[in-house]
Formats: C-alpha cells, structure tokens, sequence
C-alpha cells in the first residue's frame, strides 16, 4: 500500500467526518440547551435531503445556493417541533420524550416514503464526478466542498453562541434554567430557537451530503445513531465535541476500513465509543458533572 | 334462577341439518376453488436498502395476470407484502400473509429474507416459491413446501466463468488480474465462498485475483473500498452486489479516476434500470453474468412487450422474468391441481414441466429438493442504456465489446 494511497483515505475520512460532524452538532447543541435527546435526528436530516431533491429538480438549484434556504425550512420545522410537540412534554419524564421523538421519527419516515417512494435518489451536479490530484493523492472534490461548507457553519454557529445576545442568553438557559428565569428570560421562546438553530445545522449538513451521497427515507435511523455514536464521544452538550468526535468517527471508519475489512468499518466507530467512555465517560471534549 | 336452556329442539335440527349440508359438500370446497382466483402472497423488499429492486420485481408481477390469460391459465389474486429489506419482518409478513389467507407465497428476492421465508412456508404447510435467491442452503433442507426456480450460486459462478472465458476468446483481450468486491449479505457471502473453488474449475478462467474486499452494502460512503481495490493495480473488477452500491461504487470509480479494463457483475445492480437512468453514459460497459433470459424464446418476447406496454423505456431483467416465471409456475400448479389445498399444489408444483418459458435453459422442472437444475445463466452488457445477451453465442443477440471504454473518454 503507498503512502498516496494511505493519506487519500485519511483525508476522505477527516473530510466526510466534518459533514457527518455538523450533524452531530445540530444534536449536541438541542441537547445542551434543552436537555431533550433528539430521536428524530437523522429522520429530520433525510427531510432536508429530499428538499434538495425537490429544489435541485424543480429549479436547478446547487446545493450550495440551497443550503440557506434549506436550513431556514428546518429551522422553522425545528421552532415549531419544539413549541408544539416538544415543550408539553418538557417536565415529563425522560422515557415520555424518548417515545415522543420515536414516534415523531416513525411519522417522518413514513410520511417520505408516502411522498417520495422507497427508491434511492441523488444528485449529479457540475462538480459530482470532480477530484483533485494533489501529487498522487486524489481528493474528491465534493467532499472538499461540503466540508468547507461545514466548517463555515460551524464557526458562524460557535460565533453565534458566543458574541450575540441571544446566543449568550440561549447559553445562559443551558447554565442554569432557574437562573434565566428568575432574570425574565422567556425560557420557552429560547428553546424553540435552540430546537430550531440545531434543526438548521441539520438541514446544512443534510444539504451537504446530498454532494456525496443518496438518500432513501430509510436511512434516517442510521444517521440518527451516527449522531449519537459522535455526540457521545465527542461529549454530549459540547459544541467542539461534536466536530471532534465527527473527525474522529470519519477517520476511523476510513482507516478501519482500509486496514482491516471495510464490511466491519461501522464496527470500528463503536469500537472508538466504547475506548472513550472508561477513561473520559463526559466524552473528549465534554464537561464532568458532580 | 335455573339457567333455561337456549337450544330448542327445532333449532337444534336446523343445526344439524346446516352441519349435513356444510359437511355434505366439503370435497367440493377444494374443486370449487378453482373458479376463483389463487390467492398468492407476493412478499418483495419493497422499502429499505433493496427497495429498487424490489419495485423493479413488481414489474414482473404486473404484466403477469394479462400473460396469464393470454396462456390459458387460472388468475391468480396477488396479496402484496413488504419485507423492508430485512429478514425478520420478512419472517413476520409471511406469517401474515398466510393468516390472511394466502395459499401460496412467492418471494422474495434476497436469499437471508427467502430462507426466513421458507421456514414460515414449511412450517406452515403453504407452497413457497421463490423468485430470485441463490444461496445453496435454501433447497437443501428437506422442504416439501418450498420451490426455486433460480439457479444457485455455483450454477450461476460455473456459468459466469464459462461463458467470460467465451467472451475473451471472442474479444482476443483478457485482463490478467482482478479484485473480487462483494457485499456482506447472504447472497454476497455465498458467492464469495463459492467463488474460488469454482474457478480452480476452469483453468482456462484468464485472469488472476488478486485482492478480494468484502464490504457492506447499506454503506453510505464506499470510497474506502474502491480506494484499496484501485491500490491493487487489477485490469478487472469483478463484483458480486445490490443497486444502490453499483451506483456508489461507479461514482467513485469515476472520482479516484479509475476506470477498469472489464466490470464483471455476477449480480443484481450494474443492469437495474435505476443504475443506467442515474448514471447515463457511465452506465455502459459492465457485463453480466446472472440468471437471466433467451431472447429468442416466444414467451420472452410476449414478456417483453407487456413490459413494454405497461413500463415504457424499462429494459426487461431478471427481476422481471423470474418474478413472472415464479407466478406462472404458481398458476400452473393450480391448474393441474384443479385445487387451492396447500399439498395438492406442491405436489403439481413438484411436477412442473413448462416448456415454453421465458428463462435461458430446457425450462421449468423440479428435482426432489424443489431446485429447478436446468436453468443457465447467460452474460449480458450495458451498451447506449440498453442490455444486449452476448454469451452463450446459441442464446445471444449481440458480440461483446472489451476492454470497457475509460470514464474520462466518455
């Protein structure tokens, strides 16, 4: 195996580990502020796919000019999520919300199967057959682009969080709900914006993958527990754990794969998870709880 | 109070009477089932990972109850049942169907989803046949109740190798060496253990392999596999796989700018319409080696045009003709019988004898295990978005065309 050969896959791996990262991210954030785990994750990614195939068919339309819009559909079906189904069953027990995101993925699922059939769809952009040759390393160019898309969503998110009012105030809630309520913050009006802000980061990346990848409306459930696998690792609440554990997850998938056998590289994703946890159960980048 | 009695003596009568005229006429039950249609379940992967070609079998279903008219035969009322890729809801959807009244199944594409399958249809005591699955075990159980007209692996690796080296002593051009890349499922696993003792049985088999990768064919993302297979240097790719993979697999073949003397498929995928539609021009070139059907045979001819009819611009398959060739079978079997019971139609299903069929072979008969041994695969290519037979020469249309044209020449 050559050198060439060995660094392609490593970069494919970082590569698509930021996009499957920016996912996560969307998790992470919802459950850092919410404290609600978000079953229907993967299922609301596969939504904003197939609004990529809608807007690329009707209109021709590159993912990357829909990339906005997209994300502004899942942000207000996150928003409205959150004020209708979810906030009712915000002092419910946990198991209560488990189901309640269960059923809302089963609904999702079944609702694109209605609509658009089980088959498997794509994309072909300008730029889908597209690599780079990098001194014997060849690099696919859609990758490279979703992945620059990434990391701009995840900076101006991180940004977001930190410089705006709103973000500081969104933070504030995670800190300390009681805290926020008591200095007149409107708790549910932030959630909803959090449950929407992590539903737009999931409409990006959905929208991303669309350059590398097919979507069926089964998939859904797959990408959800991806997510989790990354979350967990990377640290459940911690914004740069979710790139990290992305990173970290794609990587080795990648290199699992290449080295071993590729049938088992979903194994070496679980395998990272359960390396991480005895030594840091907060996740690599997340924060110890007493 | 004493509980009074509900029954009177005239009802009582009325009773009996009821039970002589049910019990009176109970051997006709079976004979006039005749007049109305079989209740067939038609169990496909019709979501999930195999949901394409699942639908592409119900094609096959669609234009049969026309052909089957056309032929003299019973109609048969199709009860529909998806097993959603997955073999525990296959097991389930049996079970299902045959509560709800089916009398015989068919099924179900996917040799682990078939083998849940056949155990429900044994256990059960319905007849069972199945359509498309080539894993060896299912017919080597003992089965009373299960039928396959669809060659095994060996069959269908036997033939592959026969007729490739046919089609390289025609073209004068043979690679030297290949990758061997196959999904992990049952029908992959058993091809790939079948594989390399097959080959040592035919020496004249020109090329050498030299990797062989097994991968899975849910992925979302298989640059990693196509990577080290282009890491070998191999003139050929020979791949045992589903649709959506030959799709993934393609693009990456075009991305990491590897384009392969020969594409060799001994499976589904690299032909499905879904794969030429999505890919156009890069669509052409594969060849195949799978069950699949003589051109020159009139009930393949009258598939064809049903399917012309009924599905403009989709070329006929495998999916097609053995999902038809499994319904005529059934269709058949009840006719002989003369009867819906479950073992008056296995045993006219264990004496099938069609001679005018649609599949490459003598047609359809059954052995004692229920495999149908006389059917041959031929090799066939993608050329223009169309499908041309060009090997075995006696059951071909076209001459093949090798080394495949490169990607980046297209």
């Amino acid at each position: 195996m050559t050198t060439e050969v060995v660094l392609k896959i490593a970069i494919s791996g970082v590569l698509t580990g930021l996009v499957y990262g920016l996912m996560a991210l969307g998790l992470s954030v919802i459950f850092g502020v919410v404290r609600v785990v978000n079953f229907a994750h993967g299922e609301m990614m596969t939504i904003a796919m197939y609004l990529v195939i809608v807007f690329f068919s009707a209109l021709g339309l590159d993912p990357f000019i829909m990339l906005v819009p997209v994300s502004a559909v899942l942000f207000a079906l996150g928003y409205l999520m959150q004020r209708a189904i979810i906030n009712p069953f915000i002092n419910r027990p946990e198991h209560s919300q488990f189901m309640l995101l269960v059923a809302v993925a089963i609904v999702m699922v079944n609702g694109l199967l209605l609509i658009f059939g089980p088959d498997s769809q794509g994309i072909t952009t300008s730029y889908s057959f597209d690599s780079f040759d990098l001194g014997g390393v060849i690099i696919d160019a859609g990758k490279v682009y979703a992945a620059i898309a990434a990391l701009i969503v995840a900076v101006a998110l991180f940004s977001f969080f930190r410089l705006t009012l709103t973000g500081k105030a969104i933070r504030a809630c995670a800190d300390n709900y009681n805290g926020a309520l008591v200095v007149g913050l409107d708790v549910k009006r932030l959630y909803s914006l959090t449950f929407g802000i992590g539903a737009a980061c999931v409409g990006a990346a959905g929208t991303m993958l669309m350059i590398v990848t097919d979507v069926t409306p089964a998939i859904g459930p797959a990408y959800t527990l991806l997510a989790f696998v990354i979350v967990i690792t990377g640290g459940l609440g911690s914004m740069p754990g979710a790139i990290v554990g992305g990173v970290l997850i794609g990587l080795t998938e990648a290199l699992g794969g290449f080295f071993f056998t590729p049938s088992a590289k979903t194994m070496f994703s679980f395998a990272i998870l359960v390396l991480v946890l005895p030594f840091r159960p907060q996740g690599i980048m997340g924060r110890k709880t007493a | 109070m004493a509980s009074k009695s509900r029954i009177s003596r005239r009802t009582f009568t009325a009773g009996i009477g009821a039970a002589g005229i049910v019990a009176g006429t109970a051997p006709f039950n079976i004979i006039s089932a005749q007049g109305a249609p079989l209740k067939v379940g038609v169990l496909l992967p019709r979501s999930g990972a195999q949901a394409g070609i699942g639908q592409d079998c119900q094609r096959g279903v669609d234009v049969t109850a026309g052909l089957l008219k056309d032929l003299k035969l019973p109609a048969l009322q199709i009860m529909n049942g998806d097993t959603e890729t997955n073999v525990e809801v296959a097991r389930a959807r049996a079970e299902r169907l045959i509560s709800d009244g089916a009398q015989l199944l068919v099924g179900a594409f996917d040799s682990g989803q078939s083998t849940a399958i056949a155990q429900v249809a044994e256990q059960r005591g319905i007849p069972y046949v199945i359509n498309i699955a080539a894993a060896p075990p299912i017919t080597e159980q003992g089965y009373k109740f299960v039928f396959r007209n669809f060659p095994t692996a060996g069959r269908i690796l036997a033939d592959a190798f026969e007729n490739q080296i046919e089609i390289f002593k025609t073209t004068g051009n043979a690679p030297k060496t290949a990758v061997f890349m196959h999904v992990n499922d049952t029908f992959g696993t058993a091809m790939q253990k079948g594989f390399t003792g097959v080959m040592g049985k035919f020496p004249a088999t020109p090329y050498k392999v030299v990797e062989t990768i097994s991968y899975d064919g849910t992925a979302r993302d298989l640059s990693v596999e196509v990577a080290k297979a282009k890491a070998t240097n191999a003139e050929a790719l020979v791949m045992v796989s589903r649709l959506n993979d030959a799709i993934l697999i393609t693009r990456e073949l075009v991305k990491q700018r590897w384009s392969p003397k020969a594409i060799l498929s001994m499976g589904p995928g690299w032909y499905e319409d879904q794969y030429i539609k999505t890919l156009g021009k890069l669509s052409d070139g594969p060849m195949h080696f799978a069950p699949w059907y003589d051109p020159n045979k009139k009930l393949a001819k009258a598939l064809d045009a049903a399917l012309a009819k009924a599905h403009p611009g989709i070329n006929m398959n495998t999916n097609h003709v053995y999902t038809f060739e499994a319904l005529l079978v059934a269709a058949d079997a009840y006719k002989r019988a003369g009867s819906a019971d479950p073992k008056a139609l296995a045993d006219a299903i264990r004496a099938t004898n069609i001679k005018d069929n649609v599949s490459h072979g003598p047609g359809i008969q059954f052995d004692a295990k229920g495999q149908n041994e006389g059917l041959r695969n031929s090799a066939f290519q993608n050329r223009g978005g169309k499908l041309v037979t060009i090997a075995p020469a006696t059951a071909s249309n076209a001459k093949p065309e090798h080394p495949m044209k490169p990607y980046d020449k297209r």
